[in-house]
This record gives C-alpha cells, structure tokens and sequence, in this order.
C-alpha cells in the first residue's frame, strides 16, 4: 500500500521505497491526487514485557525455556506421575519457590515499566490542531502533528523542528538523558518554511525510523500556491529527538516524524546481546559430569535390583506383597519407571538451588562494585556503575586488556602546546614561568613577530579561530540574553587588554576536545573566538577589533577524511576555506614546497607524544565557490548516499590548499595511567593499545605508560616499514613477519607459569607495533591459504609479546582484533575497555567491555558491562573485585557440587542395603530443606563477602592475579578433589554409621532405632560436616558469617526439634516423630556424630599443615605480608596461598 | 534466574525522560559504610601449623582414652545369642520351621538348651533378631497408616492407600493396615532356667518399657479415646491377613492393648538394616546380691508362629545387659581409638616434618 502510493509519488523510483512520507499537519498536499492519511504507530512506548493476561503462560513459558528449570519441571513431573520414592513436593517446592520469586521479581520490574511508560505515554503536551491549541496525552501523537514544546520540556517523539521561538531559528537542546552529553547541541529550523504554521502545507520524506542517533536524511517538500514546490533538505540538525530536552529557547514548535517505538530513543534502548562467563560454562561441563554421575547411579541401582530380584523369595517376600497393579505392570516398563524412580531420588545431585544462589550472589555481589567509594570520582560526581552482573567473575580471568589510547589511557584534556607557521616554531609559555631562553620578556606576541611574517601569523590563528564547529558557552545569568553574556565577556577582555588566564577564559563547548584548545590557543596569541551569531563568526583581534565573517559552509569532520573545512566570507567580500585535520590528510593536499618545512616539525612533535594537526587555507574564487555551493547543497539534498556524495564533493572542495602551519597539543596522560598499566601487565595481562592515532604519538603514550619500557625491544610492522625494503609490500610483510616470528617465539624461552616479569629480566622484552593498513593486509590478505598462516603467525608474535601497539585503527578493526584475539587457542578471556563510540564495537566484541564516563559522551557506558570514572579504577576492578568474585563463586560452585554429592552418596549406599527399593534414607522435610534452609545460607554469605586475601594486599600484589589466571579453580583438578572429597565424606557418613547400628540398641534403656534414626543421624552429622568445611575455608569472618554459619546449625537443630516434636496434621505418616529428641538422647549417637565430623574434617585441617608457602609468588607474598603494617581490616600476618596450591597439597 | 532481565540501568532513560536532566546524578556518591566498602571488621584465623599441632595432639589425648572407655564398656556388656531358626536338622526348631502352614491351629512349640557361662548382673534385655529380612523396603516402610495408629477414627475405616494390598480384606479395612503390621512378629519366646537340682523356673519376662516413651503414649492411640471396650471400637474392622487374632486381643492388660500394644509399637518402628533386632522382654534385676541371670542351663521355649524360610531368613533370640552407650558394639571403641591414635601419630610425623622442612625452607630464604 504505502509502497504502491510512493511508488506513484516518486515516478517509480524503487530505490526510495524505503522512506516514510508526512503530511504536516495532516493536510493534504496538491502534488498528490488523494489524501490517504498513512498509518504509522501511534505515540505509546511500551517497554513493558507483559500485560495483566499474558503475563502468567508467558512467563512461565521463558522461566521454563531455561534448561535448568525445565530439567526440575521434568523431575517433579516424573513424580508426579510414577510411583516415587519422595512426595512431588521435594522438588516441587524448591521449583514453585524458585519460578514464584522470579515470576514476583519480574513482575514487579515489568510493573516498574508499566507505571514509567505511562508516566511518559500519559503526559500533557500541546498540538496544534487546525490553528488551536490542544492540551492532550502524549500517547496520542500522530505522526504528522504539529507539537509544541516547551523550555526544559522534553520532547514526546522525533519531532522536525519547524518554528523556533529564537530569532536566528535554532534551537539549543540537550540530550543528556539520551547519551550523556551534557553541552547544548544546536538545532536548526528547515529554512524557508512560513512563519504561519497554521498556511505551512508541507510534506516530509524521510527514512524508515533507524536506531543511529546522529543519522536522520530526509527532505521536505514545500507547496505555496502558485509556485513550483521548494525542496529543503532534512538532517540530524533538523531532527529534535524524543528524550531530548529543550534548553535556552522558549518554546518551538515541530513535526512528529517517528513516534512510540519507532522514535530513535526507543530502537536504542532495544536488545543487547547477553554474554556469559567462563564460569558458566565450567558449571555446565561440572553438571555434565553430575549428571552423568546421576544417570549411571541410576543405572546401577537399576540393574542390581532386577538381579537382587531374581533370587528367589527376595521379589516378593510373604511379608511384603505387591499390589494387584504392581504385579500387572509389564516388566520392562517397570524396569523403566524404576530407573525413573532412582533418577529422582538421586536428583538433588543436581540442586535447584545451585542455580538460585548463583544468581543471587552475581546479583547482590555487583552491589559492591557500585557501593565502592574508591570508583567514585568527585569531578563528575558518579561512581562506578554495572550494566551486568553476570560478569562479575569474569573480571579476575582477563588476560588480555585492549584499550583505547584517547580518554582512556589519555585525559583527553588538551592543551595547546605549540604551533608552527610557515615552518617557525612557536612555543607557548606562560609569562610568569618564562625560563626559555628563546623567549623574549614580553610576552608571546613579540615572540611571535620575530619569527614568521605578521600576515602568515594572523591568517593561520585566524584560520584556528574559523575552522571550527566551537560554540560559546552562555552564561547561565537568569533572564539574561545571550548577547548580554557575551558583552560582558567582551568588556572584560577589552579592559583586562591582555590574554585571559585559562580560568577566566570563557566556556567552549565542541564536539571535539582538540577543537576548544586550538580555540583556546589562539585566544592566547591574541585572537578570540567571540561565538557564531546568525552565520556570521565573530573574531576579536590583537587591535581588539571584532572580525565578521560569514559562514558559508561547514565541511564537517569524519574519521575517514580526519579533516574538516569551513567556507567563510570576510567583510572585505574574499572566500576563504580553511582546513585542518591530521598531516596525512592534509599534505596530499598542499604544495609539496610547503611541506617539507613543516613535516618535520610534525614528525617530532608526534614522538614527543603530542597529537598534531595541520592547518591549511584557500582562497575560492567566485566561480570555485558557486561550483562548490552547488555541489554541497545538492549532495545535501539527496536522499540516498548522501554521505558518499557528501564526501565526493568534500574532497573536491579541498584540494589545491596551502599549508599555513601545525598545532601540537597534548594530551595528558590520565591519572595513575603508568602505575595501572604496569599493574595489570605484573597481573600477567597482555596489554593492547588499539588507537586510531599515529604511530608516533601512540608509540610515546605507551612509553609514558610504561606499556613499553627502555629495554623493550620493538617489533614495528607498518606502512613504513614495510616500504623500506622498496619490494613488493607482500614480500616483505611475509619476510617481517617469519623474522619476528623467530625473534619472539621460537628464540623466547618457554614462559614459566607463575614467573614475573621483574623476575625474568633475562629475557627479552618485546613490543609489537602494527597499524591498521598493514593490519587489514594480515588480515584479508588475497590469497587464502597465506591469510591464516600470516593470522596465526601474527598472533604468536603477539602473545608473545607484553605489549601491542595497533595504530590507525578503524573502529571496526579493533573489533576485529578483539575477535580474533577471543577467538584463539585457549579462548583467553578479553577486557575492552574505552571512552568513545569508536570503541563500542570493541566494547561489545570482548568477553569484558568497560566503558569509561569520559568527555566522548555515553555510548560506550551505554553499551559496557561495567562503566568506571577513571582508567585507574580499572586495577582494583580487576586485581581486587574480579579476583574476590572470582574467587568467591568458584569456591561457590565447587562448595554446591561436594555438598549434594555428600548429601546424595550415602542415600545410594542405603539402596544396597534396602533392597534396591529406592527407599530415601532421609525424611522428605530434610530432603528438601537440605539445600533451601540448613547449607544455603552460609555458602550465600561466604560467597558475598569471603576476602581470602584482604584488598590491600591484593592491590599491593598484582601478580597475585595470576594465580587464579586460566580458570585455576575451575579446572578439573580442583573439581576432582572436591568430588573426591564429597565420595569421602559421604562414605564416610554412611558406613560409620552403618557400622554403628550393627546394634541399633543405642539407647542405655535398650531400645532399638529404626531406619529414620539412622537418616537422622547420617543428616546431623552431614549438615554439620558440610557447614564446618566451608567455615574451615572461610578466611574472612564478619559478624554475618558468624551469624549465618551457626545461625544455619541452631536452625538445623531448632528445625528438627519442632518437626519431630509435634504430630502433624494432615500427614499420614509421622516418620520424625521425635527420632531426633530420641537421637539426642543416645550417648553413642552423639559419639558417633562427632567421630564423624572430624574424621570428615581431618583431611582439611591436614591440609592447612601442607598448605606452606610454595614457589616464588607465594614466597614473595608472604614476605610482603609480613612488611604490611596492620591495616584496619587486614590483620593477616600469614596468608594461605589459594586453591590451587591447596590442591597441590592434597595431592602429597 | 534473574539473569534473563532487566536492568533498571537501562531502562533510566525511560524513567527519567521527563526529570530535569542530570538530577539524578547528584545522589550517587556511595555510602562510607563498612559493610558497603567491604570493610566490616572481620576476624581472619589462620591455621597454621603450629595451631593444628597441638590441636592434633590434643584430639589424640581426648579420643584415646574414650575409645579405650567405650571399648572396655562394650566388653563388659554381656551378650548371648541363639539362632533359633530350625534350618539344621539337629536344631530342635527344624520340625516347627519344616511343616509351618498359615492356617494350622495348633501352635508349633520347640524348646532349645543353652548354658550361660556367665551371670549376667544388671538388668537383661531379651531381643529378638530376624536377618535377610528387608523391613526397609519402601514397599514395607510406606505400607502403614500413621493417623490410623494415632487413633482416628475415620482412618480406622478408610485406611490409607499406601497400606494397599494390606488395607482391606474381605472387604472390611483392616486394623491396624499396612505390610508392616500384617508381617508383625508373633513368635512368642520364653525363658527357663533349670535349677542344679533339676527344677524348671521360669523367668519372670517384663513387656513394659521396651517402646519408645512418646511412640507408646502420643503416636499411637486407640480409637476411642479412653474407651475401654476395644472390642467396640474396632467393630467393622478386620484383623490383619496373617494375624491370629484381631489387634484388641494382643493382651489381657488394656494398657498394652490394641495399638498400644508395645510389642506392636516396637515392630512397626521399622529397622535401618536387613539384619536388626528388636527389643522383646526385659529382665529386671530383683536384687543386688543374686545376678539377673545366674550361671547355668537355661531353656528356651519358643512357640514358633514366624516362617522366614521362604526368604532365607534367620531368627535369633538375643539376651544382652546393656550399659551407657547401650548394646554391645565394639565399633565405637575401635574408632575412637583408631581416630585418637591416627591424629596422635600425624601430629607427631607432622611435627618432625614441620621442624625439619621449616628449618630448610629458611636456610633456603636466607640463601635467597
């Protein structure tokens, strides 16, 4: 339908099917033949999952789409059905809790949405409707009203801006809420359109609604009677969006071109992909192991029973009859539902609760991520924040960080340092601290005037003053007027007469950090920017005079041109373009005469770690400019491959330039950058530094953090070295790479686990420096069979190396990186870490992506797992959190796994002496509170706030962190002697008491226990043996653990107490009815139950004995330890080495 | 399970659009509280091996002497056990177990000698032991009806399901129902000490006391209340399939009658293992000076009603004086004792290996 009308609209063009058309104000437009209003979605957000109906099926249906929970539904089934050994309740219980509370908490996250959506699909705007103006809800909005907005409101949909209540028809707006960006963003009215809104007859034409924020392309077409339709074309200045606030300008009025969930706001806020850990995934392989202990415990029970039957008289004793259905049932189906039976009795090998708790603890533990108030940076008033918490572990596995350079290794606070023009050096000093002996006393104006000519000097400040998309910041004064702002600022400098101090100097606010210093920089010589008013830039100059300029066109900066051009007018009627942007950009561009008095001034200020960028000027005569003019708009105009024509004419217009000059401005180092850097490498991570900078100012970034050091040896692979041979590029990417490839892998010695880097000064460090062009040829080399042997050679070379330097990367190439990284043998674990939406991609690709709430706005926050202030909080994310978490939910899982297999092995003992009957050893209560009540709080607890080794000496420590590298844990041997230490305990509760009740007359009045007592017994000693092992293992005891520990054991004893206390109604079987009291009663019980425990316990204590400080971490550790002074919280004089070497002791 | 969800992160931008932007930045600065910081003050016990040691030693020095205790005590206790099962063609039980029928009216008696070498001194406990029989079959052990045995009357009449195939005969619920209660042992044993001149005493058997105190008084009840008539109250019942005689007819003595009946009580407390015994008589002592059981021949008559040959089981009367820790079961000692010295002797190799491995390691720092 729509395609057909547009078809018809557009004469055929079936390119253009995929764009939307507006009618503003729902007036129908002479150009078409029939008004058919178009049907778009109405303004109403729904975030929400479920309504009131829906919500029970659906969501059952997703809790049960979850493998877990469908095995336990599958479970309590069987029971259910089959004649089982436990009631259905046992498990179903566990599973009612369990979907119950998640159904409650997701309903009331889902009930959260409910009330925010209608607070924002309920709210009161005002359309214009036919000339009036009408109060109604925002939900109403059609696409195609005209609306009206308010200062501070926001705005309800994606509105085209149409009116504005300024004078220059712009709008200030900021869309902090969208992505974080604070500063004001200027919008722009469609130009031409009539002033009446209510005569406007206008249609849109823009593309289906698309998630990118900065994105818009559109045109509208303007009728007028009597005159061909004007055509204006539409961009992101244009378009207002829905979440954005109106600042600075009264009101304006606008119309909704996408609504409800097809605004940008609501596309954005759609679909992340859900990552998982490595921990999960050993979960998964363990629960294999366990299940498949399971089934063949199962089997074996199964099989025995049958064989014990065919004995005579052992079937069917007269004693012990079957009833008339048992003995009908078909002998295989009995067969089968037997082996059902002993599934289900053995099922809580594999715990309901396993999964509760682990989610719990990643729930509740990312709190402290969030609570810690060493993340929380007083500048920007935030602390950290954690988008996922299902990562929380994964953050004491990484082994390799790739990191971006600017923001995050950087400030990305940039000062300008210097400038060259016309070849001469300038170099800014304050007055005061004037120690150059170049520099002259009064002052840098006279400096400058000694080198290069006068002219020269004002047209380059000039062009740093023009070439720019800086805006002035207004001054917040109440009622105050822009202008009057600015003319105060105006007085000030003009009485002052000289430079401001950069604490006086005015507010800037740019897209582009490097933008307000050359800005700034040029205000230090002398010329300041005084803002932009209605197209004309003003400039105050050395005379304090103000310079007019009319702005003409902005050539807009993009990362793959990295430059950008303004076209300017002076009063004196000459065009002017102005550009600037990175030296490979710009010398192709300039007389190469130029160049070389420049370049190498360029060159040495990149090694000296400073971000440069060339400056250069053209004078467009009338006709160049006409031609240019004609092209933008036009290129502007289009509604397909706008940016490409864009682009084409871009490159058109700046050729030809000559090269004023160059700016170096640095960029400091951000805080603690070298110390966390040389952390995280003591850590044993493998450093990556993917930039989209030059090698050379990359190159002494990562000197400055330590990433290289003096000694590192160097392994470049670039453009440049790959010309130096003057052979084919191929030839000698191929040579470079085998030579690097026998340099650093095959010549390196084995590395050791577990050795430092201090303590391997003997090798050879090396650093590995690529960029993206050569990087693209490893990559996506022609020949296929070369391709992989060039990957995988690089690779080696790179894990071979401490730190790798990836310059000139696209941000799709670092996401590349990171992939093949992940993707490599072993599958390392992979840290992203970055500030800007050039590291999004990253962010997203790697295992961990940390987004930094840097200067570059919100999209990498938006998209990180977990978003820090500052670079250096990156250490004690990783070295201290990760490493607790990690710590803390390993020792959780293997806990879980010996628990059940203690608590399920002797009940598989007891089918050998029942008669295969499936018989429980323990009361069904027990069965089921075993994992709810008694063991799931202490293992919780622990969990949340185990510190094995106090954060300090962690922080102290990095390496440290290598002795949880590599999933250590979680490996099969740790998990073996966890299972061996459950068969052991478990054999151990059994037969002890097995043997104890060769005489069940325990009582000193003669009486005999039965089969619950002897349950009874078994279960006391578990839950105590089970408890104390995990409060031996727990090195961190805070009132909580006390509480929890024997708070869970008094439980245990008040619990039984009172369920075998009292005759329970409803019940028919009274199985308990005080066998504990009776139990209690029995010396020998007790006797038997403390030989048991530490009997079980024996192996762990003796373990403490071998648990000595080995190899030279651990040696190190202790000697470090022992110079720690007593902190607050951190009295450990001697410290346990971790699980690792623990096993390792196990196995002496 | 919450994995699969929400974060209310993500969805800030839904819920503060209509907020003055940045307002809910302001609040953010984390709480300095200790639990917050990870910081509660903790205590941090090291084991190390000088604290293990001596609690090695001290384990050994604890659990030596108890085992030693239980041991001796275990040995002291005197215990006496006859098969009585009749499976050899000497024992004088074989005629009674051979020709055994459900329905014979005349009791099968047989009379076993034995001779006590020793007095048994305090108090003896008759015991009856049956082998090879799975009282803990899950069949067996669900086949009851607990609310039934507490006297409720309309589970006398409806028993329950899981009694079943034992739950009605004849169309008649049976009391008490179940397999437990149908299988309950009946053989009834009587002891007899033959004078040296040859007279035949018997000794007097206790059946009071050999119950659990709360099964005999709270768990099981009879219907009725304090109806004396038990005859009455289970009118409409039926007696158990192999029972001889209806459950209001187990004894003379109302107090031990009907499900009360402590006998009844003891068996329907089912056993852990295939080989059990349980608690028939008690023997109390008379006075200090003569022993319970003196020296000498004893017979032991047995009206022998219970067939376990179709099972292979074995049927044995136990004579025990119990102590402290109850029956005789060396188990106990020998752990003890085995545990004690295991951790004595660890803590002495640990000792000798901590002083020489320490001494070593330091040198080594040292050299280091």
């Amino acid at each position: 339908m729509l395609r057909r009308r547009l078809n018809r609209l557009l004469g055929g063009d079936e390119r253009r099917v995929d764009s939307r058309t507006i009618y503003v104000g729902h007036r129908p437009c002479p150009a078409t033949e029939a008004f058919i209003p178009p049907k778009f979605c109405d303004n109403r957000i729904v975030s929400s999952k479920y309504t009131v109906w829906n919500f029970l099926p659906k969501n059952l249906f997703e809790q049960f789409r979850r493998i877990a929970n469908f095995y336990f539904l599958i479970i309590f089934l069987v029971q259910v059905i089959v004649d089982t050994p436990t009631s259905p309740v046992t498990s179903g219980l566990p599973l009612f809790f369990v979907i119950t509370v998640t159904a409650i908490k997701q309903g009331y996250e889902d009930w959260l949405r409910h009330k925010a959506d209608n607070e924002v699909n309920k709210y009161l705007v005002t359309v214009l409707e036919n000339g009036q103006k009408i109060r109604t809800e925002s939900e109403k909005i059609k696409v195609g009203d005209v609306v009206e907005v308010k200062e501070d409101e926001t705005f309800p949909c994606d509105l085209i801006l149409l009116q504005s209540s300024r004078d220059d028809d712009t709008c200030f707006v900021t869309t902090a809420s969208l992505d974080g960006e604070s500063n004001h963003k200027t919008h722009y009215t469609v130009p031409d359109t009539e002033k009446d809104l209510e005569s406007l007859n206008a249609t849109i034409e823009c593309e289906q609604p698309q998630p990118d924020l900065y994105k818009f392309v559109g045109r509208m077409h303007i009728y007028k009677k009597d005159q061909e339709p004007a055509v204006r074309s539409l961009g992101p200045e244009n378009l207002l969006l829905k979440g954005a606030t109106l600042k600075n300008t009264q009101k304006i009025c606008g119309v909704a071109v996408y609504t409800g969930m097809e605004t940008k706001m609501a596309l954005n806020y759609q679909g992340k992909s859900q990552k998982r850990s490595a921990v999960e995934k050993s979960i998964n392989a363990f629960l294999l192991v366990y299940l498949c202990i399971l089934v063949s415990k199962a089997l074996v029970c199964t099989t025995l029973k049958y064989v014990w039957q065919s004995e005579p008289g052992q079937d069917e004793p007269w004693y012990n009859q079957k009833t008339q259905r048992e003995k009908d049932t078909n002998l295989y189906l009995k067969m089968f539902t037997d082996f059902l039976s002993f599934m289900v009795l053995f099922n809580f090998i594999i715990p309901v609760s396993m999964y509760v708790t682990v989610e719990m603890q990643k729930f509740l533990g990312s709190f402290f991520i969030t609570w810690d108030k060493d993340f929380f940076d007083p500048e920007i008033q935030e602390g950290a924040l954690v988008n996922t918490s299902d990562l929380n572990e994964e953050l004491g596995q990484v082994e390799y960080v790739f990191t971006d350079k600017t923001g995050t290794l950087t400030q990305n606070n940039m000062e300008f340092i210097e400038c060259c023009i016309d070849g001469f050096q300038y170099k800014y000093r304050d007055a005061g601290s004037e120690l150059d002996g170049f520099c002259v006393t009064d002052g840098p104006v006279s400096k400058l005037q000694q080198k290069a000519g006068r002219e020269k000097e004002e047209l380059f400040l000039r062009a740093l003053c023009l070439c720019h998309t800086v805006q002035v910041k207004e001054s917040p004064g109440p009622g105050q007027g822009q202008a009057d702002g600015l003319m105060d600022q105006v007085d000030g400098l003009g009485l002052g007469g000289e430079v401001l101090r950069p604490e006086e100097q005015r507010g800037f606010i740019a897209s582009s950090p490097d933008e307000v210093a050359l800005v700034k920089g040029a205000m230090r010589y002398g010329f300041t920017f005084l803002g932009l008013e209605s197209k004309n830039m003003k400039i105050l100059n050395r005379n304090n005079d103000v310079e007019m300029y009319e702005l003409l066109h902005v050539l807009n900066f993009d990362p793959v041109r990295r430059r950008m051009s303004v076209i300017v007018r002076s009063k004196s009627g000459d065009t002017l373009l102005f550009c600037k942007g990175a030296d490979s950009s710009i010398f192709p561009r300039v007389r190469p005469e130029e160049v070389d008095r420049i370049r190498m001034h360029v060159e040495r200020n990149a090694t000296e770690g400073y971000r440069t960028l060339c400056v250069a000027y053209k004078q467009l005569s009338a006709e160049e400019y006409a031609q240019a003019d004609a092209g933008l708009r036009e290129a502007r105009l289009a509604l397909q491959d706008r940016e490409e024509k864009l682009m084409a004419v871009y490159n058109q217009v700046e050729t030809g330039m000559s090269l004023i000059g160059a700016t170096a401005v640095e960029d400091r180092l951000q805080e603690e950058a070298a110390e966390t850097m040389e952390a995280l490498q003591g850590a044993g991570m493998k450093v990556w530094v993917l930039t989209g900078d030059k090698m050379e100012t990359a190159k002494s970034t990562c000197y400055a953090c330590r990433l290289f050091q003096r000694n590192t040896e160097l392994l470049e692979l670039t453009v440049r070295t790959l010309e130096d041979g003057g052979r084919k590029r191929e030839e000698r990417l191929h040579e470079l790479l085998l030579d690097y490839h026998k340099k650093a892998v095959q010549d390196a010695p084995p590395v050791k686990a577990g050795v430092t880097r201090s303590w391997s000064t003997a090798n050879q460090d090396y650093g590995f420096i690529i960029d993206g062009a050569t990087l693209s040829m490893v990559l996506n080399s022609s020949h296929d069979s070369n391709s992989s042997r060039y990957k995988s050679l690089f690779l080696q070379i790179c894990q071979n190396c401490t730190a790798v330097l990836c310059c000139r990367m696209a941000p799709l190439q670092k996401a590349q990186i990171v992939k093949m990284v992940k993707n490599s043998k072993g599958g390392p674990i992979t840290l992203s870490i970055g500030d800007g939406a050039n590291d999004v991609s990253m962010i997203l690709e790697a295992h961990v992506g940390i987004g930094i709430k840097g200067k570059e706005g919100r999209q990498a926050v938006r998209n990180s797992d977990y978003a820090i202030p500052k670079l250096k909080h990156l250490k004690k994310l990783l070295l201290a959190h990760g490493h607790l978490y990690y710590v803390r939910i390993a020792h959780l899982v293997q806990y879980f796994f010996y628990k059940n297999l203690c608590f399920i092995l002797p009940q598989f003992l007891y089918q050998f002496f029942c008669g295969y009957s499936q018989q429980p050893l323990y009361d069904a209560a027990y069965l089921t509170m075993y994992n709810i009540c008694f063991t799931s709080m202490p293992i919780l607890a622990y969990s949340l706030l185990e510190q094995h080794i106090c954060i300090e000496v962690l922080l102290d420590n990095a390496t440290l962190y290598r002795e949880i590298a590599k999933n250590a844990m979680l490996r099969w041997r740790p998990f073996f002697y966890w299972t061996v230490l459950g068969v052991f305990h478990g054999l151990l509760f059994f037969f002890g008491v097995r043997y104890l009740f060769s005489n069940p007359a325990l009582q000193d009045n003669g009486q005999v226990f039965g089969n619950w007592s002897y349950g009874t017994i078994v279960f006391t000693v578990l839950v105590f043996t089970v408890t104390l092992k995990l409060a031996l293992d727990t090195r961190h005891w805070t009132w909580i653990n006390h509480f929890v520990i024997w708070g869970s054991l008094a439980f245990y004893v008040f619990f039984s107490f009172f369920w075998g206390g009292i005759i329970w109604p409803f019940l028919r079987q009274q199985r308990l009815y005080f066998v504990f009291a009776n139990m209690l009663s029995s010396v020998s019980a007790w006797l038997v139950i403390i030989l048991l425990i530490l009997l079980s316990l024996l192996p762990d204590i003796l373990l403490v004995v071998f648990r000595k400080p080995r190899g030279p971490n651990a040696r190190q550790l202790s000697e470090d330890s022992l110079l720690q002074t007593s902190d607050r919280s951190c009295h450990t004089t001697v410290l346990q080495a971790p699980e690792g070497a623990r096993v390792k002791g196990s196995k002496e | 399970m919450m994995a699969s969800s929400y974060n209310a992160k993500d969805e800030d931008g839904h819920i503060t659009v209509s907020g003055p932007g940045g307002g809910t930045l302001k609040n953010k600065k984390p709480d300095n509280t200790a639990f917050k910081q990870q910081r509660l003050p903790a205590w941090q016990p090291i084991l190390t091996a000088g604290t293990v040691l001596p609690a090695f030693f001290i384990i050994g020095l604890i659990f030596i002497p108890i085992g030693i205790g239980l041991y001796v005590t275990s040995n002291n206790i005197k215990e006496l056990e006859i098969d009585y099962t009749g499976v050899d063609m000497s024992s004088p039980c074989f005629n009674c177990s051979q020709n055994f029928s459900w329905n014979s009216t005349r009791p099968c008696t047989c009379t076993i000698p034995f001779y006590l070498e020793q007095a048994f001194e305090s108090n003896v406990f008759m015991y009856y032991g049956l082998s090879n029989f799975y009282q803990n079959h899950r069949r067996y052990v669900k086949s009851r009806d607990d609310s039934q045995l507490n006297g409720d009357i309309e589970a006398l009449l409806n028993p329950s399901k899981e009694c079943e195939p034992y739950a009605r005969n004849e169309n008649k619920p049976i009391a008490p129902c179940g397999a437990i209660a149908n299988s309950m042992f009946n053989d009834t044993l009587e002891l007899f000490y033959i004078d040296p001149n040859g007279t035949k005493i018997q000794i007097p058997l206790m059946k009071k006391g050999i119950a659990w105190w709360t099964d005999k008084h709270v768990k099981f009840r009879n219907p009725g209340g304090n109806n004396p008539n038990l005859t009455a109250v289970f009118q409409g019942t039926t007696k158990p399939v192999n029972w001889r005689k209806p459950v209001y007819e187990l004894d003379t003595d109302s107090e031990n009658n009907g499900f009360i009946n402590e006998d009844f009580i003891v068996w329907m407390r089912t056993a852990a293992l295939p080989t059990f015994r349980k608690l028939y008589r008690i023997i109390q002592k008379k006075n200090s000076m003569i022993p319970t059981l003196p020296r000498g021949n004893y017979t032991l008559e047995v009206v022998y009603n219970y067939p376990v040959g179709s099972f292979e089981g074995r049927k044995r009367m136990i004579l025990s004086t119990i102590s402290w820790m109850g029956g005789k079961n060396p188990f106990l000692g020998i752990a003890y004792i085995t545990v004690g010295s295991i951790c004595f002797f660890l803590g002495v190799v640990l000792l000798i290996i901590h002083h020489k491995y320490g001494n070593r390691n330091n040198s080594a720092d040292i050299t280091n």
